[in-house]
């Protein structure tokens, strides 16, 4: 675990959206993480999760960073930063990496997400007007795993990320399963975008107060457990 | 048997102009002394497919730096904020293509295929100008096949033959890519005796690579 209050209602929204994503990590699963905020999730898993962490870079069963002076410069993860491996490690080329990715053989992937819609199409990797990254093996992530968690903040800039439609490029067209904020816990359907759980210390009406797309509120909206 | 070559040497085979793979991940696995002879020899008009550029000074970022790329084709140039602004003031002519389907259409031409399906990029701006085509009911997009005149690959281990063996991560679009390049330059960290490397743990057979770098001096 990372230095965190004891109490949810006095994390940050980073710890708050990381560890309600670990809820979802099963073990068995196999999980990729995108680099920054999603990354954090690896934190709030107990010690014998039995999840194996894929890299796109070339390995299975990704491991925390290596004690000082041990670190091995072939053994990185898809941001360059050194990794080290856990018992049970494969390392692949990058054809069967995206294999796995694409083949449906990877469980879950967390992604970070600039605007998800109401028909929960994510838009992750480009702003029109600025430089652009590269879209890397996101487009791959999202079409491919079996089940996606867009893992973001709820607003930029005081505007709301959950928006009617994106109006940024999408990297796929592909409904993601599940969006978790500081705020909420959303679940994109037929119908809608279902509201499922609210952040520590937040109601609903401040929930759909932050939100601009339309949310469908059920009779009961749980407070997010944590921790 | 190969002869051994030096960096010298392997760059001078690679004129102006050529169309080359280069093999390494934020320049893990990346062939590093071949890049700096190419640096070095002053290389131009280098269209490269890879991964990504590297970082500036580090890897494929070297090249982008020298001026020695005026096309790329990679999924990633995040790391690089030099070809960012090459990009932007039409240096440097980019193609953006998702990582999966940059190995795939790299595969494509080293195995002999005319492409790939693939459902990625559907959607996206990725599908523009794409043929999209329908199997058993889902779509794909249709991906050509991406041919080299050069792949220039990486190992952590060749043998007197030419085989080769990744190590961890540095594997990555390495041993893919030496099917796909016309003329194939190996640099393995060190090269030893046939026997060596168990047959098992050769990931791309000695057939496969034309030139390999003799050791650093």
């Amino acid at each position: 675990m990372t230095n965190t209050p004891a109490s949810p209602k006095d994390w940050d929204a980073k710890s708050i959206i990381a560890a309600r994503v670990a809820k979802e990590l099963r073990p068995g699963m196999l999980v990729n993480l995108g680099i920054g905020l999603p990354s954090l999730v690896a934190n709030f898993l107990p010690a014998s999760s039995d999840v194996f962490f894929q890299a796109e870079n070339g390995v299975i069963g990704l491991g925390a960073h290596p004690p000082e002076g041990m670190e091995d410069p072939y053994l990185t993860d898809a941001g360059g930063g050194f990794v080290s491996a856990v018992p049970g490690a494969a390392s692949i080329d990058s054809a069967m990496s995206f294999g796995l990715i694409r083949g449906g053989h990877l469980d879950l992937t967390v992604l970070g997400g600039l605007q998800v819609d109401e028909r929960g199409y994510l838009a992750n990797w480009m702003v029109p007007g600025h430089k652009v990254p590269g879209m890397g093996g996101a487009m791959d992530l999202v079409a491919g795993a079996k089940a996606v968690i867009v893992a973001m903040q709820h607003a930029a800039k005081g505007d709301s990320k959950i928006v009617p439609r994106c109006t940024l490029p999408l990297t796929a067209e592909r409904r993601v399963t599940l969006i978790v904020t500081e705020l909420a816990v959303i679940k994109p359907t037929d119908e809608g975008l279902v509201l499922l759980e609210r952040g520590p210390g937040v109601s609903v009406e401040e929930v759909l107060g932050a939100t601009a797309a339309s949310l469908i509120v059920p009779d009961e909206v749980p407070e997010m457990v944590l921790g | 048997m190969k002869k051994a070559i030096r960096a010298e040497e392997a760059a001078a085979l690679i004129p102006d102009g050529a169309r080359v793979l280069i093999g390494g991940f934020m320049a893990v696995g990346s062939p590093l002394r071949l890049i700096d002879a190419l640096v070095e020899r002053g290389v131009r008009g280098l269209t490269v497919i890879a991964n990504d550029a590297g970082l500036p000074h580090k890897g494929i970022g070297r090249l982008v730096h020298a001026g020695a790329v005026s096309r790329a084709i990679m999924s990633h140039i995040g790391l690089n904020p030099e070809i960012q602004q090459k990009m932007i003031d039409g240096e440097i002519a980019v193609e953006l293509v998702p990582q999966g389907t940059l190995v795939e259409r790299i595969r494509a031409a080293g195995m002999g295929l005319g492409g790939v399906l693939t459902a990625t990029g559907l959607g996206t701006p990725v599908e523009e100008g794409k043929q999209v085509i329908e199997v058993e009911g889902k779509r794909y997009l249709v991906e050509t096949p991406l041919h080299a005149d050069f792949a220039l690959i990486g190992a952590r281990q060749a043998d007197y033959v030419g085989n080769l063996e990744y190590s961890l991560t540095a594997q990555n679009f390495n041993p893919i890519m030496a099917l796909a390049g016309k003329t194939v330059i190996a640099e393995p960290d060190v090269i030893v005796p046939v026997g060596v490397i168990p047959p098992d743990e050769v990931r791309t057979p000695g057939v496969l690579v034309d030139h390999l770098l003799a050791r650093a001096a």
